[in-house]
């Protein structure tokens, strides 16, 4: 590991001055991806500008109605929260899904939204990488793929994002909060990430220097029926295969609001509208919710080694919405 | 002091603060420590090579094996992932500081999680052990104060303490690999423990 500057933030404004002020700088949150990526080579910063004590700790309900996660709370405490788990209840059993009892207590909310791809030519800097080293190549495209994408990737990069947290932001319609040298701005979590396209090296867009302050969660939907379910190797401590968090509402038979979103399958938290425009007004049945997940799902290009992914994902998504709606309330 | 030579970042225990290196007070098993830092150390190197406190183990080096894990603030982390030099003015217990204080150990006597891994054979090779205390004494807490888990019912009440049954605390503990495959009475010590 190359030797780096060090510095701790006290404020927002503190932080974006110590980024300009130290080229090659990034962000520590929990630490729980970069410092791990620090030591495959993956990520060789010239500084570290400390924000996990910034006073973005907190959970706070705004008079509007909704749900403000500072972005330096913890993932534990986000996924233990009474509001979070009884108003937006994917969002805490996503959480949950993802890593362990000890990374969810170091990682941060702005951290799990930035974490990197575990593409395993990605973290290894022997082999060729578009995300890492533009240019470079795909290993994964002809090489080991079974975990890859099989929604929007490109002929550059078919990683995919590894968040659970981030597939049920996305679902419930959540926002994030940025902070850069132009000020503050809002970005929904569906839009945050990018698709891999010619440039697999942007995650999101996120701009040079801007930080995650925090994620607001809307008033609509919260209180309706969530859930997340997750496919994955090992029942726990594993990423996903493929994932759905799903947010209805029915009202006089009908569907009435629907947020869908699938983890595991492409680029960034994939949210399904399509489907969820299938389902809105119709009755909430389990032929519904099929045509509505193969709809979604018409766009899938699976690779050598990853077709199954689209049944398995087709399968989660039509299990989590019967479960949110049983027969018997239809 | 032990060999500083075979890990990288956690040289220069005598230096000054400069660009690459910092003064941090570390409150560890009690006893605070105040070193010059590399700021590449992770915390679990500072303890291993600086602070001769081997309990915590270095496994796979990248947060996936548990075996480093240490309580931080009463939270258990895994150290391998954690630049000392952000921990300044942190509260650090590691293996060896539980017998020596810790909620429910008095004194020279184990800590119970300690003396229920004795009784119960819950090790093989032994490795993994320091790490899987710590975590189950993490884990203990965390339910203690209500956080649920993967396996946890959702409609179980917010903000009570769950109760954990042999499917909590494999869930729990999923975070701290043993390759001997001591599992089966790693999660009896915990029952022990907790009942």
């Amino acid at each position: 590991m190359k030797p780096y500057a060090y510095a701790r933030a006290g404020s927002v404004e503190e932080a974006a001055e110590l980024y300009a002020a130290h080229p090659g700088a990034r962000y520590l949150g929990g630490g729980t991806n970069l410092v791990d990526l620090m030591k495959l080579g993956v990520e060789e910063p010239a500084a570290l500008v400390d924000v996990s004590r910034l006073p973005l700790d907190t959970v706070d309900e705004l008079p509007d109605g909704s749900l403000r996660i500072g972005a330096t709370v913890r993932n534990s405490d986000l996924a233990a929260h009474p509001t979070v788990r009884d108003r937006y209840p994917a969002l805490s059993q996503a959480v949950l899904a993802g890593a362990s009892g000890q990374l969810r207590n170091a990682a941060t909310t702005g951290g799990n939204l930035l974490q990197r791809t575990r593409c395993p030519y990605f973290q290894d800097t022997d082999e060729p990488c578009n995300k890492r080293a533009p240019g470079s190549g795909c290993g994964a495209r002809d090489g080991v793929h079974r975990d890859h994408a099989v929604l929007g990737h490109s002929p550059q990069c078919i990683a995919t994002h590894p968040s659970d947290m981030a597939v049920a932001l996305a679902a419930l319609d959540a926002d994030v909060e940025l902070y850069g040298a132009d000020g503050p701005r809002i970005v929904p979590v569906a839009e945050f990430h990018r698709l891999p396209g010619d440039h697999p090296e942007q995650d999101t867009v996120i701009r040079p220097g801007e930080l995650i302050t925090g994620v607001l969660l809307p008033a609509a939907g919260a209180g309706l029926p969530s859930l997340y379910r997750k496919a994955r190797d090992r029942a726990s401590y594993a990423f996903a295969l493929a994932s759905v968090a799903a947010v209805i509402g029915v009202e006089g038979g009908v569907v009435r609001h629907a947020g869908i979103a699938f983890g595991g399958l492409a680029h960034r938290p994939w949210r399904a509208r399509q489907a969820e425009q299938a389902l809105l007004g119709a009755a909430p049945t389990t032929a519904a919710f099929e045509r509505a997940a193969d709809l979604e799902l018409a766009a899938a290009e699976p690779l050598r080694d990853n077709a199954y992914k689209i049944r398995l994902a087709r399968n989660l998504a039509v299990d989590v919405l019967e479960r949110l709606v049983p027969p018997a309330a239809t | 002091m032990g060999s500083r030579e075979h890990s990288m970042g956690a040289d220069d225990a005598t230096g000054s603060p400069d660009r690459h290196h910092s003064e941090v007070t570390l409150r560890v098993n009690g006893k605070p420590h105040t070193l010059i830092v590399d700021h590449r150390s992770v915390l679990l190197d500072v303890l291993r090579e600086r602070l001769d406190l081997v309990g915590a183990k270095k496994g796979c080096d990248h947060g996936q094996c548990g075996a480093c894990t240490v309580l931080v603030d009463g939270r258990r982390v895994n150290g391998c992932l954690l630049p000392a030099v952000a921990l300044d003015g942190c509260d650090i217990t590691t293996v060896e500081g539980l017998a020596a204080g810790a909620a429910g150990a008095t004194g020279e006597e184990l800590h119970p999680l300690q003396r229920a891994f004795v009784e119960r054979d819950a090790f093989q090779c032994g490795y993994c052990t320091p790490g899987q205390i710590c975590s189950a004494v993490g884990a203990i807490a965390e339910a203690e104060a209500g956080h649920p888990s993967h396996v946890t019912d959702p409609e179980a009440p917010s903000g009570q303490p769950v109760p954990l049954g042999p499917d909590e605390i494999r869930e729990r503990l999923s975070g701290n690999l043993c390759r001997c495959g001591a599992y089966p009475n790693i999660v009896r010590a915990v029952e022990d423990v907790i009942r």
